[in-house]
């Protein structure tokens, strides 16, 4: 009996196992079929730019009708060694991500908080919330420009009136114009960040405060005790997209101070952007590009691992 | 969540909103005011009198209508092509599993992490020799391959939300694949579609750097670049019509971005945390 049990099975199992096997073949050749006309423009013009500017960064090409260029192995990473300008927007840029990027939780959160807390005025707020997510860069800059503008803009006439130094030129001052151009990157990067945590904290059940706050915790114990910790996950994630937008974005400063004054916003996309379109190197623009790529993996890879080891260790205790 | 009381909250929500919406009003009220009083010490945000000539010079100016048809036809076609593309691509993505999706996520996060000052390189060289480096078409592609990543983790997120058992039913009736997309997935995706579409549309119509290095002729300029050419150009420019022009960019993308209010906090951000 039990040989046959155990054949009668195995004699029968060929069959559908064949035609699963066309199912999944027929299957597969639909995805293919779906997926194809997204996966061509990706290939042709994301991946492979992608690639070649990889080899870019071996080579000494110049931006130049005809362009004749050499493989040069790492010289271009050697000459950067020794650029103390790369080096030193590298710095402004760290300056730039990460204030924007520290900034943006620290307003978006008070906003979510004020705004999950069911004040009047939400609906306006709310809409208000979106409006600098949606203005394109360049208007932002323009309108910021105006704000900060050394005489006549609103700014100066408000510190003015209230007897502070109302005659400061925002962004053509050597030690203001970095912090302005922050203030504005925390202005635009505030809304979806706010949208992110807020889907988070309505996400918190109720009777989680209901229960820290009849175990007599105060507002501050229960947002440590409660809210942070369930908010984690999406914090961690927001941050890291922030911080990864934020270290390539080029738009807003470009258009805002052109990376002056005196180099004092030169962001590292920026120099790139002038190094190959102005001087026109773009085989030594394109692995000032594989260096910021990779230091950014990097800081990310610490700042996830950091995450984790906490999250790790939270569920431990 | 109650840090402050009532009022301390309050005034903590009225300082965002100062910070947030003041700079757009004073935008708009800057595109209202004569150069006289724009160039004056005596800075108001009402304006003393209503100079509405600012839009009608900013419209007349040449370049700004012809930028804007550019830009609204570059964000049309290239909305319509991601959606086409991108529908059937985010299928797969939300149903299948295993190695097609985790390369697709994959992909779209990596594609995240390059900086497109990388990209623009090579791709202005590919470009360039197919002859669309300074042209709408070759802009209209670069668009839709860079919307892509995130139409499709929108889309993907709608997809998830429609019960599997919906399409099984149809297949039960002798659907082929494609019958049930037709007839049952695209319809119940709508929503989602139309809100994807609307992103798109306001980031194409946005977009700046790609449009700065691919096209240099004066005709073929999008709005975003006309409007950075009257600062940096011009030297001493007329702030009045610049606002205006400003403001009326500003327009379709607040506009798309009010009806997108409810999808962006609800939609959007549920796909994301899911995924």
């Amino acid at each position: 009996m039990t040989p046959t049990l155990v054949e009668k099975p195995q004699a029968s199992r060929p069959a559908p196992r064949r035609r699963r096997g066309t199912a999944v073949r027929a299957r597969r050749r639909e995805a293919i079929a779906l997926v194809m006309p997204s996966l061509i423009p990706i290939l042709v013009l994301s991946v492979a730019p992608l690639v070649i500017a990889l080899a870019l960064a071996f080579t000494d090409a110049r931006l130049v009708r005809n362009p004749d260029y050499d493989f040069v192995g790492l010289d271009n990473f050697g000459n950067l060694i020794d650029n103390a300008l790369f080096w030193d927007s590298l710095r402004i840029g760290l300056i730039w991500t990460v204030g924007v990027t520290v900034l943006q939780l620290a307003a978006s959160m008070g906003l979510a908080l004020l705004l999950n807390s069911g004040l009047r005025l939400q609906g306006l707020t709310r809409v208000l919330a979106l409006i600098p997510w949606a203005m394109p860069p360049v208007v932002v800059a323009i309108m910021w420009q105006m704000i900060y503008s050394a005489n006549g803009g609103p700014l100066n006439a408000v510190l003015g009136s209230l007897g502070l130094p109302g005659d400061t030129n925002w962004l053509g001052d050597f030690s203001a114009a970095l912090p302005a151009v922050i203030v504005v990157g925390v202005w635009v990067g505030m809304p979806q960040t706010t949208v992110t945590l807020l889907a988070g904290l309505q996400q918190i059940p109720a009777e989680l405060h209901e229960a820290a706050s009849m175990d007599g915790a105060g507002p501050w114990r229960r947002f440590t005790a409660v809210t942070w910790p369930s908010l984690r996950p999406i914090v961690t994630s927001i941050t890291s997209l922030n911080f990864i937008w934020n270290f390539n974005s080029f738009s807003l400063v470009y258009v805002l101070t052109e990376g002056g004054p005196g180099g004092r916003t030169m962001v590292p996309v920026l120099f790139i952007y002038l190094e190959a379109f102005k001087n026109r190197n773009i085989g030594y623009a394109a692995a000032m590009g594989v260096v910021l790529v990779v230091i950014v993996v990097f800081l990310l890879a610490l700042y996830l691992r950091s995450q984790f080891r906490h999250d790790r260790v939270e569920r431990k205790g | 969540m109650r840090f402050l009381a009532r009022p301390a909250q309050y005034l903590a929500l009225a300082l965002y909103l100062v910070f947030l919406g003041f700079p757009l009003l004073w935008l708009i009220s800057a595109s209202v005011k004569s150069s006289r009083e724009l160039n004056s010490l005596d800075v108001s945000l009402v304006p003393n009198e209503w100079h509405w000539e600012n839009y009608t010079e900013a419209l007349s100016r040449q370049g700004i209508l012809h930028s804007a048809w550019n830009s609204l036809v570059v964000a049309l076609v290239s909305t319509a092509l991601v959606i086409v593309i991108a529908l059937p691509a985010s299928y797969v993505l939300a149903r299948l599993r295993g190695r097609v999706r985790a390369a697709g996520v994959g992909w779209i996060l990596v594609s995240q992490v390059f900086p497109v000052v990388l990209v623009i390189l090579p791709l202005f060289l590919i470009l360039r020799t197919i002859g669309l480096a300074d042209s709408l078409v070759g802009l209209t592609l670069v668009h839709v391959t860079y919307m892509l990543p995130f139409a499709l983790w929108m889309l993907q997120g709608y997809v998830s939300a429609i019960p599997v058992e919906l399409e099984e039913a149809g297949a039960i009736d002798g659907a082929s694949r494609f019958t049930v997309l037709r007839t049952i997935v695209f319809p119940l995706l709508t929503p989602g579609i139309v809100a994807t579409a609307m992103f798109s549309f306001v980031s194409s119509w946005n977009e700046f750097f790609f449009a700065l290095v691919l096209l240099q002729s004066p005709d073929n300029y999008t709005l975003p670049i006309t409007l950075k050419m009257f600062i940096g150009g011009e030297g001493k420019v007329a702030l009045g019509p610049l606002a205006a022009g400003a403001v009326l960019a500003a327009i379709p993308s607040i506009a798309f971005f009010t009806l997108l209010r409810r999808r962006l906090t609800g939609g959007l951000m549920a796909g994301a945390v899911k995924g």
